[in-house]
């Protein structure tokens, strides 16, 4: 397609009946327009605090296509710039992180700050070769400032964006997902936040479509049959199987907000504490009085547990072991760069540090056993779908339709038991909304907007 | 700094040695000989790979991640490399099946320092390409450095350390399922 109309996005997918053209897999026209439509409106992952902890300390980060930097400013503002010149469009930082008191372009020497000791707006024109004798003062340096990405918020260390500044607030663009965004965010003994990243950002290229990922992490139980594998060799930190024993979980989707996981209800009744890490008694011994601690702490409030999700569109993450956040920049319709953060309680014990750690980079991540195969799996539905006659058939989406009810203590979200594709429905019916414009109005319904705790 | 009191011609014997281990060992992986190429490590072995940053000139340091610290590619002892032979051998490795077609090439192979005693070790510096070719267009090309450290025993030389230090910055290639 060389161009794409409402018309046709809305024939391309039918959540209803559970079936997906495979253009929106491969075509290029579609995928500028999920630029346009859904990363330029939608509330992206840029980053943790983590990455940036002192003043003047910047990360080089992405927003669907469009690079950007993220950086502290002296004042303590956690801010997020277009990455381009606006001279010219030079990528003014080339660094992937680092600390600077102010961003100078290569090409010609402008130069910007954010200390608003010298500026009124972060980001403006500090400097100018030639300014005197070839601007005179008809250059106006607040004009020609970095772009600034209008919406920025720190959730539990994570660190958030939204380009269009009539967007609603973070926290109602969450919804009751924040429950299990907040299992993978929270320290394991329950208080809020306490997490921190294991120091370096995975990135790695895949020839696939974002949305394989995205769907994938949204509730894909289905797969797990791939990583037989990985099961037969027993890499779980308790020394068998691919991770330890779970309770079953369930597809978990949020219908209003396209947001999915495989997880529990939030219950108040925890499992059994079950050996994790047995080959070493120290990090057993934390990990047990963590557990006590959890419960004594959380009491009878609803918590979750186990949990892999997505957050509409490209946020990914696994909140029990490993203990992860995957984000899947689109760089064409068939590639992607995923970037891997791995995250720890931050007051644990050196050891347990270490047991996570090599827990997750040989479970996640490029070289992790479990996730190579993911990798193909994405890589050759991609390739094998772009064929002129490919395309013309849809992908099946109906496992489990019609089996969605309300989900208990949850705002807007169904559960449709263990292998069920409802979540992918939801993601795909949410796509389409994006695509097909809408203002926020349309776009975010009012039952799912109230703050969460207000729930139970 | 060296420990040793061995002569030019014997060091040059050494060197030849190590460097015909090193052929031995990618010819192993090469012809998918996994399980006679875990006997040629350690128990002990550490096995890692860290990942580069792109950072200013002046923070040389900062340009790779640390060593049991940080995230890396990969971070391997002797139990999970085993595993990772085994998974491989299920047959339902699904990306290594089919297997992939890989070419290990080892250059510029030095003896930074030899250190006489029980046992012997030596440290080694040497570069590294391995191209990966899979299914029908996909192909990959890993350049680097490796730091190894060979320990002499009475069955011939093991590898006790390996630190591989890949040329990239974004992974290009979409897992890594080879040795190094
Ligand atoms: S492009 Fe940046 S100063 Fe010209
Ligand atoms: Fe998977």
């Amino acid at each position: 397609m060389d161009t794409v109309s409402e018309q046709d996005l809305r024939r391309l997918v039918d959540a209803d009946n559970g079936t997906v053209s495979r253009e929106i897999f491969i075509d290029r026209a579609i995928f500028d327009r999920e630029m346009a439509r859904i990363f330029s409106r939608a509330w992206l992952f840029v980053g943790h605090e983590g990455l940036i902890p002192k003043p003047d300390d910047f990360f080089a980060s992405r927003m669907g296509r469009d690079p950007v930097i993220l950086t502290r400013n002296r004042q303590g503002e956690i801010l997020v710039f277009l990455n381009s010149c606006t001279h010219r469009g030079m990528k003014l930082c080339r660094y992937d992180q680092g600390n600077a008191r102010a961003f100078t372009c290569p090409y010609h020497g402008w130069s910007f700050s954010t200390n608003r000791d010298i500026v009124d707006e972060p980001g403006e024109l500090v400097g100018v070769p030639h300014f005197e004798a070839g601007y005179g003062d008809r250059l106006d340096r607040r004009r020609w400032g970095l772009v600034r990405c209008p919406n920025v918020t720190v959730y539990k260390g994570t660190i958030w964006a939204n380009w269009d500044a009539g967007a609603p607030p973070f926290l109602d663009w969450l919804g009751d997902m924040r429950r299990y965004l907040d299992f993978a965010l929270d320290h394991r003994d329950g208080r809020p936040g306490g997490s921190e990243v294991i120091g370096g950002v995975q990135k790695w290229r895949v020839k696939t479509n974002w949305k394989f990922v995205a769907e994938n992490f949204a509730g894909d139980m289905y797969h797990d049959i791939s990583h037989r594998s990985v099961d037969a060799v027993g890499i779980g930190p308790g020394g068998k199987g691919r991770r330890d024993a779970q309770r079953p979980r369930l597809a978990i989707g949020f219908s209003a907000l396209g947001h999915g996981v495989l997880g529990e209800l939030p219950h108040t009744v925890e499992p059994e504490y079950a050996p994790t890490f047995a080959s070493d008694p120290e990090v057993e011994a934390y990990y047990r009085r963590i557990y006590d601690d959890r419960v004594r702490n959380l009491g009878n409030q609803p918590r979750v547990t186990n949990s892999v999700g997505t957050i509409f569109p490209n946020m990914s993450f696994h909140s029990r072991q490993p203990r992860t956040i995957l984000i899947t920049h689109p760089i064409s319709p068939t590639e992607v760069e995923l970037w891997r953060l791995y995250l720890v309680d931050a007051d644990a014990p050196q050891p347990v540090k270490d047991a996570a750690r090599h827990y997750y980079l040989r479970y996640s991540g490029p070289g992790g056993m479990t996730e190579a195969d993911d990798m193909e799996n994405w890589t050759y539905a991609t390739d094998s779908s772009a064929g002129a006659i490919a395309r013309r058939h849809d992908f099946n989406y109906q496992l489990a339709l019609g089996h969605a009810k309300p989900a208990p203590g949850l705002r807007g979200a169904v559960q449709s038991g263990t292998y069920s594709e409802e979540n992918q429905r939801i993601f795909y019916r949410r796509w389409t909304q994006f695509m097909t414009g809408g203002d926020w109005s349309e776009l975010m319904p009012q039952t799912t907007s109230v703050e969460a705790d207000n729930a139970d | 700094m060296r420990t040793d009191r061995r002569t030019a011609l014997e060091r040059l014997f050494l060197q030849r040695e190590i460097e015909e281990f090193l052929s031995v060992e990618a010819e192993l992986l090469d012809a998918r000989r996994f399980e006679d190429w875990l006997v040629l490590l350690a128990p002990d072995i550490r096995y890692w790979m860290p990942m580069m940053r792109n950072v200013h000139s002046a923070r040389g340091t900062d340009e790779s991640t640390r060593e049991q610290a940080d995230a890396n590619w990969m971070d391997e002892g002797i139990e999970t490399l085993t595993q990772r032979i085994r998974q491989l051998a299920t047959g339902i490795h699904w990306a290594e099946e089919p297997v992939s077609r890989t070419t290990h090439m080892v250059s510029n192979v030095r003896l930074l320092d030899i250190r006489d005693g029980t046992p012997c070790e030596v440290d080694t510096s040497c570069r590294f390409l391995v191209y990966r070719n899979r299914q029908q267009d996909e192909a990959d090309t890993f350049i680097g450095k490796r730091l190894d450290t060979l320990r002499q025993t009475e069955d011939g030389w093991r590898l006790a350390r390996r630190e591989i230090r890949l040329d990239q910055n974004v992974l290009l290639a979409k897992n890594l399922t080879t040795f190094f």
